[in-house]
This record gives C-alpha cells, structure tokens and sequence, in this order.
C-alpha cells in the first residue's frame, strides 16, 4: 500500500457541520493558514445532514438570553450540563445561523426581515441544500478536502496530537497528514446497538449509520479523557422512518395521544408536566403507554387543515423524503390517519445528549494539540447544528492562536508502520469473520445487557457486567476479522470502533448508579436521581497498554 | 429495495471518473457496472436519504422504502433547479404529486 504524506497547519477531522464550519472560519481569520479537511464520504453531502434539515432547534429569539437558554439545558437534563460550555454556545447562535444564512441558506422570515419563529428556540429553514451550502463556502477557502479518505487513528507521540491517519476508500492508499493541530469534529455513534428495522432495513435508521464513532474511538485509543456517555439519546420518532417528530408537533401543533385517543401526556403524566414535560419524559411516557397496554402512541395529525398538511409535507420532504413514501404507499394523508410515533434505538452523540471529549471553554481536548467541536463534543447537549456551528468557530480560533510557534513533529515509522499493518490485517485474511458477525454480534449484546429496545431501554448491574465480559470476548476476536474489498474493509474498520466505543459506554453506564435521565440512562437497581451523590459528571480514560479504562468524577 | 435505477434511463454519466451517485453516495453503495449502468452494492445499506436521487441530471434513480416498511409501493424523485427543488411522489395507485420547494437563496434574492 502506497502512502500519501502531507502536511498542513490545521487539520479538521470530517467534514460535517461542525468540520465545514472550522475550515471557513479559519479561512476568514488566516486566509495563508493551510488546513485540511479529512472526510470519510464527500463533503456535499455527508452525516446528519445529507438528507437536509427543516428547522434550527437552536437559536435566541428576541427577549431571550444566554442565561435562559442555559437555565433551559440545565432543566431539560437534570442539572447535569457544563454551563460554561453551553452558555459560549449560546452567545454564539445568532451570528452563526446569520453566517450560513449569507452562504445562501433560506429561512422563513416576518415581514420586518426578523426570523419567523417556529417554536421557543426554534426557527423553519428551507435546508434541503444546507450541506451543499456548506460545501460550497469551503471550496472557496484554500481548504484542501480529502474526501473519501476515512481517519484511523491520531498520531500521537505521547506528548501532543501531531496529526491523523486515514485510508483512502477509493485509492486504496494510506494517509499520513501532519498538522501543528488537530481538530476532531466528525459524527456521533449509530450502530451500537440493535436497531429499529432487522434486515433490509437495517440502515433505515434515524442518526446516519455511517457516523460509527471514530472520532470518539481515536480519541479513546490515544487516551483522551471522554465524558457522560451514559448519557445516550433515543430519539422519539415517527415509526419505521424515523421522520422527527418536531416536524409535527412544533411545526403543525399536533398532540401526542394514545391508542384510545387519550392526550396521554396530560391524562397520565401530569405529575411530569404533562403537555409540557422534557423531552426525555415524552419518550418515557411512550415507553410507558405501550407497557400498559394503551399503545401504540401518535402524533395526532388529523386536526389539520388542508394548507398545514402541504407544509408538513414540504417541511419533510427537506429532511426525511422517506415519510413521503410512507404516507403515499398507503395512500393515507396525515389528515386521514394520526401519524404513529416511537423510540428509536439508542446513539452515542453530542448534540442532542453529550456523550464526548472533556473539553475546556476554549474547546481544547485533554490531549495537548486536539480540539473538539460539534457532535463529539461533550458536556454541552441540545447543541445541535447552529451549536455545531459556534463550537466550530471557538476551536478554529483557539487552533489558530495556538500553532504559532508549533513546528511539525517528525512521524516515528514504526508507528506508521504498526498503523499501516493494523488497517490493513483484515484484507490479509483468507477466512475470518465477517464486519456483518461482529456488528450483529455487539447488537446483541449492547440491545439485551445494556438497555436496547427489548429491554424497554433499562439498565441494572448484573446485565451490565455480563454486558462488559461479553465486548471483553468481542474484543479478543476482533484480531479475526476478514474483508474482502476496500469497502468491506472500511466495515470492517467501523466494527472495530464501535466496539471501542461500546466498551466505553457500558463502564460510564455501571459506574452512575442512580437514575439520571429517564430512558437515557434509567437504572433499575438505582431508580432514583440522588442529587447529594450523583449531581457529577461521568469520565472516564482509556489506557491502551493496559487495555483498561479508569473511570473519573468531575465536579458539575 | 431503497433505491431503483432504471438502467433505460441511466446513462453512467458517462465521461465522468465517476457516476455522480457513485461520486455523492454518503454510504459509498453506488458504483457502475461493467456495463457502465449505476448499480447499488447492497441496498440493505442504505440509508434512503435520496442525495443519489437529487444527483441524478437523467432522474433514472426512484427513492422507494424497504418492503418490510412499505408493502403497497410508493416512489419518490427529484429534480434540481438552481435555487429550488422539485420533487414527485407517485403513491400505490399510481397517483403522482408535485411539490415545488426553495432550497437556496442565490445572491441578489
């Protein structure tokens, strides 16, 4: 295998909202600064946003403060939440959403040119395009985008993060990028567990089943410190397409009722809120419904009118072309039949949760030289794409002030030589197993001992522990995983930090024993949130010598 | 089955390094044949997300859902103008829908 060796100033590790954001931000600052992004797929349209996006969950409308957007994370996950990171998020929405605006994303506007608003901190967008928005203003930086080129594994040389490597999908060549820093900013984790749809469907799937947690894993290999993964998100969304169901009950104002017909949030779940219970409790109420026989749940579309079913229609069609066809195969209209709504399996993320690197307020990660921004980010939850979007430009700046003086590190061949042999191992296999055993293997194991959907996402000790042992063995067999072409390799590659990943996530998930958040992270031997013990955060460190991970508290 | 090429109408971009499904695709399925046809490696892999389907100048590329999720059949495509998208569902009975959507702003707007 032939290696590609450059150097750079700055190198952005995937090129979603959060890595395209970096790199024209730099540009902006430091137009001579050389960056490189690496992306495992194709800038134009990759991760979360290649479907699009209908609305910006994330922004200050007018009267609205950075103090009370904190005050709203830090209710909506139980006091749990890194303010300082949250609040430099929020001091930033505004200007971020106004950037890609001038890029030439739509937003629905009031007459006098203000934003429409959608909900509390929601805005509409007409962002079937964003990505390639997005895309575009890099290509008109000096940015150098390797796409199709997946990153493996940071070079790291104990003492600083002096770059990345990557495999080129297409070329079938290996890359060795140096950079005086290095920002990670690729997706969160699918694929950790056993998902909704078996089979065919098996990638019809809410999260991008293509963003499988390298970024976490590279930083858990090299022994970043990595924070609250217990706290996993699933998603409450239409069943089957996983369409979001914001879309409807922000968007339209539809009532989430059950099989009876009943508004089960108010009738049964008041003393959560009902109506205006968190996020978290609407998806526990579902849970609940269907338990006690009264599912499955809905949200209720048939009050309607004609002019609302078209814009919920336009509004998916941005986002989630495939309830379009949902609705179109059996020739039903949401006004005709109430939409039916479940969880989805759980992720690993950092912009709904915060599932991520252990970073400062300047997003420096606890590896001298790494910076985070976006999903794999953690601490700061509810982010999502505008947050994605200031993080992006704090870590761009903090790079930029910080590799003046930095000279490029000289790259030990043995250490590109043990990568080289590490990616490359499973195409030397004549028989082995398969990426499709492993994944179907850590599904398993993930979905019934640490609280998939068969387990009505519950959590207890025994489980865990099984859970544990179990990805131990998983591990151990990893060594014999074959591929045959440089696609299945790339499979095979993802099997392998997903399991890294679901090492990690299941000891955060023993060692919080209480009840935080409901479904996230729901014990049933610790039912209750016991603030006098447990109002901490989770981290935990990887040691790659001793293949152990040391599990910290820090203070909230 | 998550996407459908109809090989009648799919030229393999022919001329280009790649197929402009192949060069898009975000899960690296679309590849072309030896016929020089767009094909999908494994449609169980897909994710739907339809950017094939966008790309396509020829629209040979219908978005459908998996038969486990969908058994009456349905299909979705698209056509990109500069600054708008225009979509067609066609549903189980054949009947077809149109919408007209923004999805840029170009400059002086």
């Amino acid at each position: 295998m032939s290696t590609i060796r450059i150097d750079t100033d700055i190198l952005i590790i995937g090129g979603g909202a959060a890595g395209c954001f970096a790199a024209v931000e730099v540009h902006k600052k430091s137009p001579n600064c050389r960056v490189v992004v690496m992306e495992k797929s194709q800038i134009e349209r990759s991760g979360c946003l290649a479907m699009g996006l209908n609305a910006i969950n994330a922004y200050l409308h007018s009267g609205q403060t950075p103090e009370s957007y904190v005050a709203y994370v830090e209710r909506e996950f139980e006091g749990v939440i890194r303010k300082d990171l949250v609040y430099t998020i929020a001091q930033g929405l505004n200007v971020a959403v106004k950037d890609v605006e001038e890029m030439g994303l739509p937003v629905e506007k009031n007459e006098d040119g203000t934003y429409k608003k959608r909900g509390k901190r929601s805005i509409r967008i007409f962002g079937e395009r964003l990505k390639p928005i997005l895309a575009e203003a890099v290509t008109k930086t000096r940015t150098q985008v390797l796409n199709r080129v997946v990153a493996t594994n940071f070079i790291y040389n104990g003492e600083r993060i002096c770059g990345a490597f990557g495999y080129g999908i297409r070329d079938g060549k290996f890359y060795v990028v140096r950079a005086k820093a290095v920002i990670v900013a690729t997706g969160g984790a699918s694929g950790i567990y056993r998902p909704n749809n078996p089979g065919e469907a098996r990638h019809l799937m809410w999260y991008c089943p293509w963003n499988v947690g390298t970024g976490y894993a590279m930083g858990i290999r090299a022994g970043a410190e990595m924070t609250s993964f217990e706290n996993r998100f699933i998603a409450l969304r239409v069943k089957d397409v996983h369409a979001p169901t914001g879309t409807i009950a922000v968007g339209v104002h539809s009532k989430q009722i059950n099989a009876r017909g009943e508004d089960y949030l108010e009738l049964y779940y008041k003393h959560l809120g009902g109506n205006k219970c968190l996020t978290q409790h609407r998806l526990l109420a579902t849970v609940e419904e269907t338990k006690a026989g009264r599912g499955p749940c809905y949200l209720d579309t048939t009050t309607l009118n004609e002019a609302d079913e078209r814009r919920l229609k336009e509004d998916f069609l941005s986002m989630n072309p495939q309830i379009i066809l949902l609705w179109a195969s059996e020739g039903m209209d949401p006004r005709r039949k109430p939409v039916e709504i479940q969880g989805t399996e759980p992720f690993v993320v950092g912009g709904h949760c915060q599932s991520g690197y252990w970073i400062d307020k300047e997003r420096r990660t606890t590896l001298k030289g790494l910076y985070a921004a976006g999903e794999v980010a953690g601490g700061a939850p509810k982010k999502y794409v505008s947050g994605s979007w200031v993080e992006a430009r704090i870590a761009a700046m903090t790079a930029l002030e910080e590799i003046k003086g930095v000279s490029l590190e000289d790259v030990d061949g043995g250490l590109v030589q043990n990568e080289k042999t590490r990616i490359l191992t499973p195409l030397t296999k004549k028989a082995g197993i398969s990426p499709l055993e492993v994944r179907e293997r850590l599904q398993k194991i993930m979905d019934e001992y640490a609280g998939g959907i068969s387990m009505n996402y519950a959590l207890h000790e025994e489980r865990l522990l099984e859970a544990r042992r179990l990805l131990k063995c998983l591990k151990g067999r990893l060594k014999d995983i074959a591929a045959v072409n440089n696609y299945n390799l790339v499979e095979a590659l993802e099997c392998i930090d997903r399991v890294d990943v679901a090492r990690v996530l299941v000891e955060h998930l023993i060692h919080r024993k209480e009840t935080r958040w409901a479904c996230y992270q729901t014990r049933l031997d610790y039912p209750k949130k016991e603030d006098s013990r447990w109002l901490t955060f989770v981290n935990s460190v990887y040691s790659a010598e001793t293949d152990e991970i040391k599990m910290i508290e820090r203070p909230v | 089955m998550s996407i459908f090429i109809d090989e009648n109408i799919c030229n393999g971009c022919k001329g280009l390094p790649e197929a402009r499904c192949e060069r898009i695709c975000p899960g690296d399925l679309c590849y072309r044949k030896e016929n020089t046809k767009a094909a999908i490696r494994d449609q169980s892999a897909c994710w739907t997300c339809a950017c094939c389907v966008k790309e396509c100048p020829v629209q040979a590329i219908e978005l459908r859902l998996p038969f486990q999720a969908c058994s009456n059949g349905a299909s979705l495509k698209a056509k990109l103008k500069r600054d708008k998208t225009i979509w067609t569902v066609w549903d189980a009975g054949g009947h077809q829908e149109e919408f007209i959507i923004q999805a840029r702003c170009l400059k002086g707007d």
